[in-house]
């Protein structure tokens, strides 16, 4: 029987992988403006190319935070104090990057672009690096106690082989969405090099996200917990993959983007699903695992929140594809560019 | 200093930093509705330069207001976890509605509104930066909603030593919204206006683009008299909803340690000495607060040293009386610049309605130009006195700022974070301060060179030269 916190746990794993599929490729773009684009033209190209949707893309993390601290105030509590530092990092980047975009394009002097160049690359990568570390100590397992405290050293518990490995591939499977997107919105020269880089940074791309899934059946149970859940969705993820060095190589941009996009969807899936019904695992004793049970809000809060999210979420949906739809054109370098 | 100061002063810097901007985004976003709206209506380019030219502020400024709002959704689960344990139930719901409601609406038209001027037809272009003027206010709505249950807790029981929400709608009725709502949203209105005032009355003094600032110059006036106004009645109401919601907060802000009497005179400035529990040298106006509070020329108000007493009886021992200094003349800065506010604004709407704009004194423009630090200041003041009054508590009656701390988190960590998040908010006020300035020297008319080179321009408005346009 499905209960309303369990609906919330879902609705939390759906809107955090809408984060990452959409402010995935964002994040990507954000890097390759950096690493692809070889004069000015063509970075400015990239960086409007998000322009109109890099911000709508981040309310999925605002509305995923939002949504956890009202349907599951001790998983909000317990998460944001006890990853402190690598909040504020992730804070910084997305703090960078978001002025970056907007003020990059306001001067001429070579320092000032650069300096937001600069903001642009290292914010669009701390966020997905840390936000995918966090996500790979959920299912690690952490040292949170019996009152629910985390006490995790940053060395060792937080940032480790294992999650660093996890940082790694989420930040280069973005680079590919990333690139795909570009191909999809650009033309020319510069359509045709996302495409290769995009190809030739799959397969690091896929050997990292291999050894990842390798390393979570010795570092994580959740193989243990929901092994053909996880393993279908492995499947699901490994194919997309493939699919989009495939149809990347034959130029059909837009499904190869859907590929990574539900690359990184089953990414994201896998860790909810692996550590349903806990929200996050304790190292200490799994007794101290904190469950959607244990971390949810009163039943009447989850009631009137569920009515006000299913009553907002089809607008929300609709305005956002719409405003998708209004840009779809492919930018060129001579068109007006705001950023 | 210990981690619950180092906390304090992080929410603190950051909540006051944030709310620089924010006040202007919601403000600026109407005056820019406002601007498109008649030039769709009346197809006057003007209009349409207008909305662009303080578009770009508006932007620039809107950037800011986002990225530093970023932090304001994460820290509260960062350094007040307990309290986020404690009233997550409740206030969290605005906060995920806010989200849901307004955020996604807000950042989704902002950008058709950016980059659509040539993608979209003009109606829909108009709706979309109505659409992000709804949300910005929407937004304030629910933070608003959230601020309100710390200042009056409504539609919760107490379950297993947490507050759980049992009545939605009375958060959202709760009376204290109902006033801190208009109050905020006047006061960000006329933030908006004012700056829009400022600014051309800036222009105007060096006579550049003289047509284009009377007229943007005239519709800021308008928003400024009016909202300016309505700030105040607004900022009654509130003062009546305090007496009887949180009158140690009021008794703090007129410096009242013993009884009031009856009538009750106002305090217009006086030498407080919380140490000893007196106020000296005060400068009364009679019957003053008696209205204030009651909107009537009778009425006592508690002092200080009775509530006290009352709240030891309630609460157990403690200190109740929050920092009576900060209190006392934050309330005191908010209501002199909101007077000034109206002087201004009235000032300027005589002006139109004697049609003697275009003649109007250059001591009157300076003091339009310098009157654009009055909203922030007034918006700073009032909310120093609202959160400061409130303490020692984090939810009035309900929790302390002291036990709503994270346990698990270290004076050292946040000291960092404070460190890392101040240099950052201080050399983004820099480049905002640089960014502004260069758009307003290069005016409306200027175009800049990488437009130039990049796409067509909209059409200039005949025999207008831009006498500034370089790059």
């Amino acid at each position: 029987m499905l209960t309303l916190s369990d609906l919330w746990f879902i609705l939390i794993g759906v809107l955090f992988v809408g984060f990452f599929f959409l402010e995935g490729f964002d994040f990507g773009v954000g890097m390759q403006s950096q690493l692809l684009a070889r004069t000015e033209s063509e970075r400015r190209v990239m960086i409007n190319s998000i322009g109109p949707f890099w911000d709508a893309n981040e309310v999925w993390l605002l509305t995923g935070a939002g949504a956890m601290f009202a349907a599951f105030p001790h998983w909000y509590a317990t998460l944001f104090s006890g990853f402190y530092v690598p909040f504020v990092l992730a804070l910084l980047g997305l703090i960078l990057r978001g002025v970056a975009f907007e003020f990059r394009g306001k001067a001429q002097s070579l320092g000032w672009k650069r300096t937001w160049d600069a903001a642009i690359l290292t914010g669009s990568f701390l966020p997905p690096f840390l936000l995918a570390v966090v996500f790979a100590c959920f299912i690690r397992g952490l040292p949170i106690d019996a009152d629910m405290e985390m006490h995790a050293s940053l060395l060792g518990d937080i940032v480790n082989g294992y999650t660093v490995l996890a940082g790694i591939a989420v930040v280069l499977l973005c680079n590919v969405h990333g690139l795909l997107f570009t191909a999809l919105r650009v033309t020319g020269e510069l359509q045709e090099r996302a495409r290769r880089r995009a190809r030739l940074l799959l397969l690091p791309t896929g050997v990292a996200l291999a050894g990842l899934v390798a390393a979570t059946a010795f570092e994580t149970d959740i193989f243990d917990v929901r092994g053909p859940l996880l393993y279908a969705l492995c499947a699901v993820g490994a194919a997309a993959l493939a699919l989009a060095w495939r149809l990347a190589g034959a130029g059909r941009d837009g499904w190869a983007f859907g590929m990574t996009g539900l690359t990184l969807a089953a990414m994201v899936s896998s860790v909810f699903v692996g550590l349903f019904p806990r929200v996050m695992v304790s190292s200490l004793d799994a007794a101290y695992s904190m469950t959607v049970a244990g971390s949810a809000s009163g039943a009447y809060s989850l009631k009137v929140m569920t009515i006000v999210a299913l009553t907002l979420l089809p607008f929300v949906l609709g305005y956002q594809a719409w405003s998708y739809f209004i840009f779809h054109k492919r930018l060129h370098a001579k068109d007006h560019l705001e950023y | 200093m210990d981690v619950v100061e180092l906390s304090r002063l992080q929410f603190a810097s950051t909540t006051i930093f944030h709310f620089f901007f924010v006040p202007v985004s919601i403000g600026l976003a109407l005056l820019l509705a406002i601007m498109e709206t008649l030039y769709v209506r009346r197809g006057d380019e003007t209009y349409k330069r207008m909305a662009q030219f303080w578009g770009k502020l508006f932007l620039i400024n809107f950037a800011i207001g986002v990225v530093t709002g970023i932090l304001q959704e994460f820290q509260f689960g960062m350094n007040w976890s307990d309290y986020s344990r404690f009233v997550g139930d409740v206030f969290g719901a605005p906060l995920a509605v806010e989200a849901l409601l307004a955020f996604f609406l807000e950042s989704t038209f902002i950008g058709i509104w950016i980059f659509g001027w040539d993608k979209v037809s003009k109606k829909i272009h108009l709706l979309s930066i109505w659409m992000v003027a709804l949300g910005t206010t929407m937004s304030a709505f629910w933070i608003l909603t959230a601020n309100s249950f710390m200042q009056h807790p409504v539609g919760f029981a107490i379950t297993n030593g947490r507050a759980e929400m049992n009545d939605f709608w009375a958060l959202v009725t709760n009376g204290q919204a109902l006033v801190e709502f208009p109050h905020t949203v006047f006061g960000a209105f006329a933030t908006g206006a004012f700056l829009v005032l400022g600014i051309s009355a800036w222009k105007l003094l060096r006579r550049q683009d003289t047509d284009f600032f009377l007229r943007s110059f005239k519709i800021a006036a308008l928003v400024a008299v009016s909202s300016s106004i309505l700030v105040a009645f607004a900022g009654h109401w509130q003062a009546q909803y305090l007496v009887h919601t949180q009158p140690m907060k009021m008794a703090a802000a007129e410096g009242l340690w013993g009884e009031s009497g009856d009538p009750a005179a106002w305090t217009v400035v006086a030498s407080i000495d919380p140490e000893n529990k007196v106020s000296k040298h005060e400068l009364q106006i009679p019957y003053l607060l008696s209205f204030l509070s009651y909107s009537r020329f009778s009425g006592e108000v508690k002092g200080m040293n009775e509530l006290q007493a009352e709240y030891e009886q309630q609460y157990g021992p403690g200190d109740y009386i929050p920092p009576v200094r900060t209190t006392f003349w934050s309330f005191r800065i908010m209501v002199a610049a909101g007077m000034a506010m109206i002087f201004i604004g009235l000032y300027a709407s005589w002006l139109i309605w004697r049609q003697k704009l275009a003649g109007m004194g250059r001591w009157f423009l300076r003091l339009c130009f310098a009157g654009l630090l009055l909203p922030p200041i007034a918006n700073t003041a009032g909310w120093c006195m609202t959160e400061f009054g409130r303490q020692p508590w984090t939810v009035f009656g309900l929790m302390t700022t002291a036990d709503s701390v994270s346990p698990g988190v270290t004076a050292g960590e946040v000291l960092f974070s404070l460190i890392v998040f101040n240099g950052i908010y201080a050399a983004l006020a820099a480049v905002l301060v640089y960014l502004f300035v260069k758009v307003i020297q290069k005016g409306p008319y200027a175009s800049a060179e990488e437009e130039a080179d990049s796409g067509p321009l909209p059409p200039r408005r005949p025999g207008k030269e831009a006498p500034h346009a370089h790059a």
